[in-house]
Parts: C-alpha cells; sequence; structure tokens
C-alpha cells in the first residue's frame, strides 16, 4: 500500500435516491482532516461514477448508499474497476448497511465498509489506515 | 440533533443555554420580559379561533376533536397497495396516504436502467394508468381522500389520479387528492428532483392553477418544513423556509392572474416536532400567528378559514438513536407532548425502530397508543393553549418570531427562494449546520442520552446492545410483473392516441399553457409515467445541483 | 499523471520531458471571476458548445485548500457532471495546496499533459487573477472574466489592475435588473485601454449560464480570439513568453531544490538551526550568515 501525502476521495451517490445529508458532512469531514473530496451530486449512473474516479485519479471511491442497494451496487461496480483497470482504487461504501453484509461486502473486494452511526474519526481512521 | 447547548460550570450547573434557533434562554421570566416586549393579549395572541390565531385555530380545539393521525401505506405492486388500502378502510381510516417507489418519483418507467434493484421497494411501482386502476378498484374515490407522497411527478400523479377516477365513473368535482407536491424542499432536504428550479416551479403551479379551476375538493400542496429540518435547519429555519417556498408558489399562480385568496386556504403544512420542548411550541405558535399575518398583509387574504396554518406537527426522525432504540419510545411521548401543547390538529410519530427498520405492527402501535394517551388519558384535551400567558412561553413565542422573520428576511435578500435553491445558498448553510450540529454530538457538547457521554453507565448498560439495521423488503418479483405489465400495456394500447397526446403535452411543456389537461389526455390514453416525464426532461432539461460547500 | 505531478513525483519530470513536445495545440482558455458569479456552470455550458462544434475539451477546476487542514471540496465538478460520461470531455479538480493564487507549476504541467493527450480546448477555472508568479494570463491564450450585474465587480477589476488582462468580459446571469449598466460600464471601462493595431478589442458579452443563454456566442468569440491571435502570430509570441516563464519557474524550483539540499546537509545549517531555537541569533541574521557562506564555483 503507498502511502500519501494526501487522499483524494470520491463521495458519489449511486441510484435514485436522495438522501445526501450524510455524504455532504462526511465530505466536510474528510476536508477537515485534510482529504481532498470530490462530491458527486445525486443521481448518479455507475458510469458516471468509474468515468469520474477516473478523469480525477483518486486514491478511494467513498458510495454513500441509503437505499439499502449496497450489496447488487458494490458487486457490479467492483466488476467495472476491475474490467477498466482501476486496481490501485480502493471502494468504501456507508449509509444504511446491516452489520451481517459487511463480511459479504469485504469479500466482493470492498476495501472498508462505514455503516450509519461511526463517528467523523471511525471514517478518517479507516480510511487513513488504507494507506499505512 | 435538536438539542440546545448547555453551557456548564464545574459543578454542572448550567450558565447558558442557547437553542437551535439561536435564542439565549435565561433562569427566570416574569411580568418584565412581557412587557419589555410590549406583549398583549389582542395583537400577540388572540381568542383562540380568533386571529392571529397563536393560540389555536379552532376556538375549541382539542375540547371538540381529538387530534388526528396517518399511516402509510403503499409498497410492492398495485395489486397487494390495494389490498392494504381496503383493510385500512375497513378498520375505519377515511383517508389514504400513498407512497411511491423511487424510479415512479423520479419520473422513471419499471424497466428503465436506473430503475434496477427499485421497483416496489420504498412504495407502489407505477408505471401507467392501469397501475393506478388496480390500486384503487373499488375505492369509492368520492368519500375517501388521498394523499399522494409525490414531487417532481406530481403533476403526471394527480393527473392519473384523475384520469382513475373519470374510468371509474367519478367526475373531478368529487375526488380529493392531496400531493406533497413541493418540489422546492426536494431540493434542499430530500433529493428527488428532476428538472431545474424555474420549471419545477412552474408545474407547481399549473398544479395549482387547476386545481383552482377543476378540483375543488384537492389540497394542492404540502409545504413540508420537514424535510428541511431533517437535512439541518434551525427550528426557525423551518418555518422561514417553508414560509418562503410558499411565496415562491404563491407568486408563480398569482403572476397568471389568480387570487391567492382563491387557493392558499388549500395549502398545508408538514413540519418536524423533535427537539427542545419548548422550542418546538414557541415554534408553532409563532408559525401560526405569522402565517396568518404574512397571508393577511402581503397578500390581501381576509377570509378568516383560509388564514389557518392547517398541517401536520410530527415525526422526529433525527431525534431518534439507533443505539437503545427503546429510549426513542420515551423521546416519542415527549415530541408528542410537545405537539400537543402546540395544539397541531394532525400528527404522526416515527416508531422507535425507525432508525433502523421498517416500522414493525407493535412499533407501529405503540406510536398511536402514545398519543391516544395524551389524548385520552394524560389530559391534552382539557384547555385549548394551556402554556399561553406564561412569562417564558410568550417571551420565547415572540423571540421565535423575530428569529423566523430574521431567517426569511436573509433569503429576501439573496433574492427569494428561487435564487437561493439555484445558487445553492440555502443548502450550503443547511448542510454546514448539519455538520456542526453531528460534530458536537460526537464531541459531547450536545447531549445525547444513551449516546454521550461515552463509557458512562447509561452508555455502556444493557439495552445497548448493537441493534442490526433491516432493510425494506425487496421483491424481485415485483420488478418481473411490472415489466412485463410494461411490454403488454405497449402492445396493446392506441400508439396513434399515445402519440398524439404526449405531442400536444410537448407543446404545453414549451409554451405556457398548463399542462394539466394534456396530462389527463395522456393518462387516458395510457401514456407510461416515463414518456410523460421524458416529454418534461426534454423539454425542461434536468436540474444542474449547485455545490453546497 | 496529472495525479504524479501534483503529488511532486520525481517520475512526473521524466514524464513530462517526453510529453512536452506533443503538446502546444491546444487552445488554453482561461476562466476567472469571484466566487458565486457561476464559472463551474457556464464552463458546463460552453462545453455543451465546443462540443457541439466537434471540440475535444478539457477543463482543470481549481478551488482553494483549508488553510487549516490541507483539505479541501473540489466542489465545481458537480455543476460539469452531466458531462461525465461523455468520452470527448475530461474534468479535473486540482487544490490549490497552499498556492496563493490558485495555480502554480502543477496546473501548467497539468495543462502540458492534456494538450499532450489531444484536447482541443482547455479550460482553466480559478477564482481571482492573483499576482501569483503563475497568473492566468501567464498560462492561458484568452482569458475570459466572469462578473454578474449589482456587484460592482466591474469597478473592482479596474482596482485590481485585472482590466489589463481580461480578453473577454462576461457578465453572467444577465437576466438581473441591472445587467444592461454592468455592461455599460464595463464597456466604458475597457475604452480607456490603450490599443495598438495588432491588439485585441475586448468584448463584453452577456449570458444566462444556468440555461445557457449567450454561451454560444461566447464560445464563438473565444474561437475569434484564438484567430485572431493566430493571424497576428500572437500565438506564437505568447507560446515564447509562457515558455520562459515556465523555464523560469522550473530553474527556481529545481535550484532551490538542489540548494537547500546541500544547505540542510552542512554543520553550519545544523549549527545555525540550533542557534535559531535557543534564541541566540534571529531569522534574520541565520539567512543572512548561510547565504553569505554559499560559495559559487564555476
Amino acid at each position: 500500500m503507498k502511502t500519501k501525502n494526501k487522499i483524494r476521495v470520491l463521495i458519489a451517490k449511486p441510484g435514485l435516491d436522495g438522501h445526501d445529508k450524510g455524504a455532504k458532512i462526511v465530505a466536510l469531514a474528510l476536508r477537515d482532516a485534510g482529504m481532498e473530496v470530490i462530491y458527486s451530486g445525486l443521481h448518479q449512473t455507475l458510469d458516471q461514477i468509474m468515468q469520474t474516479a477516473t478523469q480525477e485519479a483518486v486514491d478511494v471511491i467513498g458510495l454513500s448508499i441509503m437505499s439499502g442497494a449496497h450489496l447488487p451496487i458494490c458487486e457490479k461496480l467492483i466488476g467495472m474497476m476491475k474490467e477498466q483497470g482501476l486496481t490501485d482504487v480502493y471502494l468504501t461504501v456507508g449509509g444504511v448497511i446491516p452489520h451481517q453484509d459487511i463480511p459479504k461486502l469485504k469479500e466482493m473486494g470492498v476495501a472498508e465498509v462505514f455503516p450509519g452511526g461511526i463517528s467523523f474519526e471511525g471514517i478518517t481512521t479507516g480510511m487513513n489506515k488504507l494507506f499505512e | 440533533m435538536g438539542v440546545a447547548k448547555y453551557i456548564k460550570d464545574e459543578r454542572g450547573a448550567i450558565k447558558e443555554v442557547v437553542y437551535q434557533s439561536g435564542i439565549k434562554v435565561k433562569p427566570a421570566y416574569g411580568p418584565e420580559d412581557l412587557e419589555k416586549a410590549g406583549f398583549t393579549y389582542e395583537k400577540d395572541l388572540g381568542a383562540p379561533g380568533e386571529y392571529p390565531f397563536t393560540r389555536s385555530l379552532h376556538p375549541q380545539s382539542y375540547r371538540s376533536r381529538a387530534w388526528t393521525t396517518r399511516q402509510y401505506t403503499g409498497f410492492g405492486t398495485p395489486e397487494e397497495t390495494n389490498e392494504r388500502f381496503k383493510l385500512m378502510i375497513a378498520n375505519g381510516q377515511n383517508g389514504l396516504n400513498v407512497a411511491f417507489d423511487l424510479p415512479t418519483q423520479m419520473g422513471y418507467d419499471s424497466d428503465h436502467p436506473l430503475a434496477e434493484g427499485e421497483v416496489g421497494r420504498v412504495g407502489m411501482a407505477i408505471d401507467s394508468l392501469k397501475d393506478f386502476e388496480t390500486a384503487f378498484a373499488g375505492i369509492p374515490l368520492d368519500r375517501i381522500g388521498s394523499g399522494l407522497t409525490i414531487n417532481a411527478v406530481a403533476t403526471i400523479m394527480m393527473a392519473m389520479y384523475q384520469a382513475t377516477a373519470e374510468k371509474s365513473g367519478y367526475s373531478k368535482n368529487q375526488i380529493s387528492t392531496t400531493p406533497q407536491n413541493d418540489i422546492l424542499k426536494e431540493m434542499i432536504g430530500r433529493g428527488a428532483w428532476i428538472f431545474p428550479v424555474e420549471h419545477g416551479v412552474r408545474l407547481v403551479g399549473d398544479s395549482i392553477e387547476y386545481a383552482v379551476k377543476e378540483l375543488p375538493k384537492s389540497n394542492p400542496v404540502s409545504l413540508c418544513g420537514y424535510h428541511i429540518r431533517e437535512s439541518g435547519a434551525t427550528p426557525a429555519q423551518e418555518i422561514a423556509y417553508a414560509f418562503e417556498i410558499a411565496k415562491a408558489y404563491i407568486d408563480n399562480v398569482t403572476n397568471r392572474g389568480i387570487k391567492p385568496e382563491d387557493f392558499v386556504g388549500r395549502f398545508s403544512f408538514n413540519f418536524n416536532v423533535y427537539g427542545n420542548l419548548w422550542e418546538q411550541i414557541a415554534k408553532f405558535r409563532a408559525a401560526r400567528k405569522l402565517w396568518a399575518k404574512m397571508l393577511k398583509n402581503e397578500y390581501g387574504v381576509t377570509d378568516k378559514k383560509k388564514l389557518f396554518l392547517r398541517g401536520l406537527f410530527g415525526g422526529g426522525g433525527s431525534g431518534l438513536t439507533k443505539e437503545q432504540p427503546e429510549n426513542n419510545i420515551m423521546r416519542g411521548a415527549y415530541y408528542a407532548l410537545g405537539a400537543a401543547l402546540s395544539g397541531a390538529q394532525t400528527t404522526a410519530l416515527c416508531s422507535f425502530d425507525e432508525a433502523y427498520t421498517i416500522p414493525t405492527p407493535r412499533s407501529a402501535l405503540l406510536s398511536l397508543r402514545t398519543l391516544e394517551m395524551l389524548m385520552d388519558e394524560v389530559g391534552l384535551r382539557d384547555t385549548v393553549d394551556p402554556l399561553a400567558g406564561s412569562y417564558f412561553i410568550e417571551t420565547l413565542t415572540l423571540e421565535m418570531e423575530e428569529k423566523i422573520l430574521e431567517e426569511m428576511k436573509e433569503v429576501q435578500k439573496w433574492g427569494g427562494m428561487v435564487k437561493s435553491i439555484s445558487n445553492g445558498f440555502i443548502q450550503r448553510k443547511v448542510s454546514r449546520q448539519a455538520y456542526e450540529f453531528e460534530k458536537g454530538l460526537q464531541s459531547g457538547e450536545y447531549r445525547k442520552v444513551g449516546l454521550n457521554p461515552e463509557g458512562t453507565p447509561e452508555t455502556t448498560d444493557a439495552g445497548n446492545e448493537k441493534t442490526d439495521v433491516e432493510l425494506h423488503e425487496y421483491n424481485e418479483e415485483w420488478a418481473i410483473k411490472s415489466k412485463s405489465n410494461l411490454k403488454e400495456l405497449r402492445a396493446t394500447r392506441n400508439d396513434k392516441e399515445v402519440t398524439s397526446s404526449l405531442t400536444a403535452l410537448e407543446k404545453a411543456a414549451k409554451g405556457t399553457e398548463n399542462v394539466m389537461p394534456h396530462l389527463v389526455k395522456c393518462c387516458h390514453a395510457y401514456a407510461t409515467v416515463g414518456e410523460m416525464a421524458g416529454v418534461f426532461r426534454d423539454a425542461f432539461g434536468e436540474w444542474n445541483e449547485p455545490d453546497f460547500y | 499523471m496529472i495525479r504524479l505531478i501534483e503529488d511532486n513525483d520525481p517520475s512526473a519530470f521524466e514524464l513530462l520531458k517526453q510529453l512536452y513536445p506533443h503538446a502546444g495545440g491546444a487552445f488554453i482558455i482561461g476562466i476567472t471571476g469571484s466566487p458565486g458569479v457561476g464559472k463551474s456552470t457556464l464552463i458546463d455550458a460552453m462545453i455543451t458548445e465546443f462540443r457541439k462544434l466537434g471540440k475535444k475539451v478539457a477543463v482543470i477546476a481549481v478551488d482553494p485548500s483549508s488553510p487549516v487542514s490541507g483539505g479541501a471540496i473540489l466542489g465545481d465538478r458537480i455543476r460539469m457532471q452531466r458531462h461525465a460520461t461523455d468520452t470527448g470531455v475530461f474534468i479535473r479538480s486540482m487544490a490549490s495546496r497552499g498556492q496563493k493564487g490558485g495555480l502554480s507549476r502543477a496546473t501548467k504541467d497539468a495543462v502540458i499533459v492534456l494538450d499532450a493527450m489531444g484536447y482541443d480546448v482547455i479550460i482553466i477555472e480559478t477564482v481571482g487573477a492573483g499576482q501569483a508568479e503563475f497568473d492566468i494570463a501567464g498560462l492561458a491564450h484568452s482569458v475570459g472574466i466572469v462578473s454578474i450585474p449589482g456587484t460592482g465587480d466591474g469597478i473592482q477589476a479596474v482596482k485590481a489592475g485585472i482590466l489589463e488582462t481580461g480578453d473577454i468580459f462576461i457578465v453572467n446571469k444577465s437576466d438581473k435588473p441591472d445587467a444592461d449598466a454592468a455592461c455599460h460600464e464595463l464597456v466604458m471601462m475597457l475604452g480607456m485601454r490603450n490599443l495598438s493595431e495588432t491588439q485585441w478589442t475586448p468584448g463584453v458579452l452577456k449570458t444566462i449560464a444556468r440555461n445557457g443563454t449567450g454561451v454560444d456566442k461566447l464560445a464563438q468569440s473565444f474561437l475569434s480570439h484564438f484567430n485572431f491571435m493566430k493571424k497576428n502570430g500572437l500565438i506564437d509570441l505568447k507560446r515564447k513568453k509562457m515558455e520562459q516563464m515556465y523555464f523560469q519557474s522550473i530553474l527556481k524550483d529545481l535550484t532551490l531544490e538542489k540548494i537547500l539540499a546541500l544547505m540542510k546537509e552542512s554543520t553550519n545549517f545544523k549549527e545555525t538551526s540550533k542557534k535559531i531555537e535557543s534564541g541566540s541569533m534571529n531569522p534574520l541574521s541565520a539567512a543572512e550568515l548561510m547565504v553569505k557562506t554559499l560559495k559559487v564555483t564555476r
């Protein structure tokens, strides 16, 4: 794992769900922790997220999913990342995620899961740990 | 969230109290405070049921009628929804509240790529009039009113409701529909928007104009301060922004030559109820007064009944915690107390487990009992506005009034709600506040029982088992059925009618003609939601969100 | 690649050397103006126009880094997100990372990369025309200065000397009531600029970025300016100037790097640093001393 002097994160809202408060406040928290954050906006298709992550040369894609569709979305995205050679980018996901799904997500290749209720510190520590 | 800031000394005594809305609270209030504020009964309160309605909209309030409660339905297929509807009516409910799935809310058909994984999940999947007919089959639409939780495509759903009624032999004069239809709040706090701001407002204007002329029993707009508060606004901003949003809609309609008197009486509100008890009570009393004053002084409305701030004060999801969920039962009771002391006409409570699951029948029942208890056991029906005259509450209500006006002035300075939202000013303010509140909660600056301070017995004892989140059920069958229904529909409907009705809709959308009559025709021709919304997407484009920071 | 540049990765320099000869074909536009005037929305609309003309567009959107945390929210992209799946569009957000004007050598390097990649138009979005070493005029062929009516930006521009650098002046949100007055003001002040024969007459255009009004004319204006410059040999002139600036900047960076590295190894340096810490020597005298002890051998 390379160490990074600046971690670039894409906070993305895939799909139709419009609850973006969590994504926005996490973006602010990551900025205050010294990271460079790109926020995708709502209603993103996976294609848009892939293109954005590639162009912006991010280190982490942070998906914010409040709709419960995290398993199919992550599976799809991991597939696309592999296909398009985005293999040095980590995928993390946060939002409404039951604890029982965390091992499933990790198995797919998701680097870190931040279920609702986790503190800002927990998220920034988790993110930073990926680069230690 | 919703907790006041308490600055304490080393011994735990409170030195300073500041409410979320920014109001400081003194240790004690007395007659001198009312004097200083220039308080008079006639000007500031009025008798119950009299202008400016600070105390109550009706002279008897709960003495004549206890508050009404609401309950949601709608998920999965129209058939299942129809069954639920019939069950609820059999149980005595005389109004239906309908939820729609995300693809429908966003104007997509069930077979659109973006609809994947979402068909029927958070509400009913509606692709065409056929689905509506199935959902409302056998429902007496002249007696049962329906609230439709729909915003961006509210015009389409209203048209569908009318077409459904007409197909069943009812006239549009008989039906009562209440679409939420508040697109501006979506852009601040709920995210189910499609078109750019001005076009969204135009559609709201079209639906109000249509309701005035053609749907006498329908209430075209429910102004939702609720979601704005959930996304980080203070209680004062919740009211201020809802009122400024109302003004944006009112102005759009008056520009068409329709008098405010003809439609403002049909606006309703949806406000949030969590947080500091006194702040909520003062907020609602001030809101009733300000709404009446605003309509009278700025819009020349004179009919008393049309000055009412009608609505639902309830919910409170942001105040609940996932941890130690039983605590939420008590929280719900206190929030409900606040709503009752505020004279809420209609209310609903989030269930105690709502932070991590779809309410179970048991938890839904607990909420209902909480509300019943206040009315029937604890004495909240005894007298109207019991806190009136309290030195504290009256001073606080006046200060809240000032705060709300202050927040409204800021929006006016920015050029009004449409400009404020287009430029992202409101969203930015609200996100930053949400961030600061959350930081305060995590640092322990704001107290949340069961959550902080960490490591104390009350945050580590039993009852703190990490409850796991349960999600909305998703059944792949729903998507399969919807898609096959769509296929059949497309094969059997009259393509010429569909095309001609959509073409007429396009012309209206691109011009200034009211889209509603055209939508009704499109619905009758079995055009799909995706097709109708597609015409709007073509004509209006999609909104380009501003940056939130 | 741009990431390597941003992070000061040593391999970036080599790669840039290789790419440099392939750069030079792109039309570089700088868009600057105060926060809130609608630059991102304008650029979003400009992308659409340029794409209609068949041009490949790259955008570098610069946002300030927080001086406190060093982090940043790179929020310009969201206004351009509808182009996210167009393969003829490349949007790159860059944080200022402490550079006062927002622009730095890294921005210039990024432009080279995008140029070499074959983008026809490269738009740099930044706040303020700055007086930093790399200001927008040094990086771009055409500079567009965006303002909105009612803010007195026109007068501010004169005060800041920005009027000298702008090629096209854009009054956005021109549906506001005082738009015409704002344009008028700008036209008047531009009229006071001295023009030689080969100098461009800066235009003042009205736009409503959020619905695209006037943006087609704007795109045409920029292209006209580019053609004007080509015709009058100004592109070449500019390129020479830019190369000199670039050279000086790299020279400064490399020299500084080398000398500082040597300095820091010397015992002199360590002693002097200790003296500053203990308070027996002040930073001014210390720096003077260090430089005095520098010996230049040719």
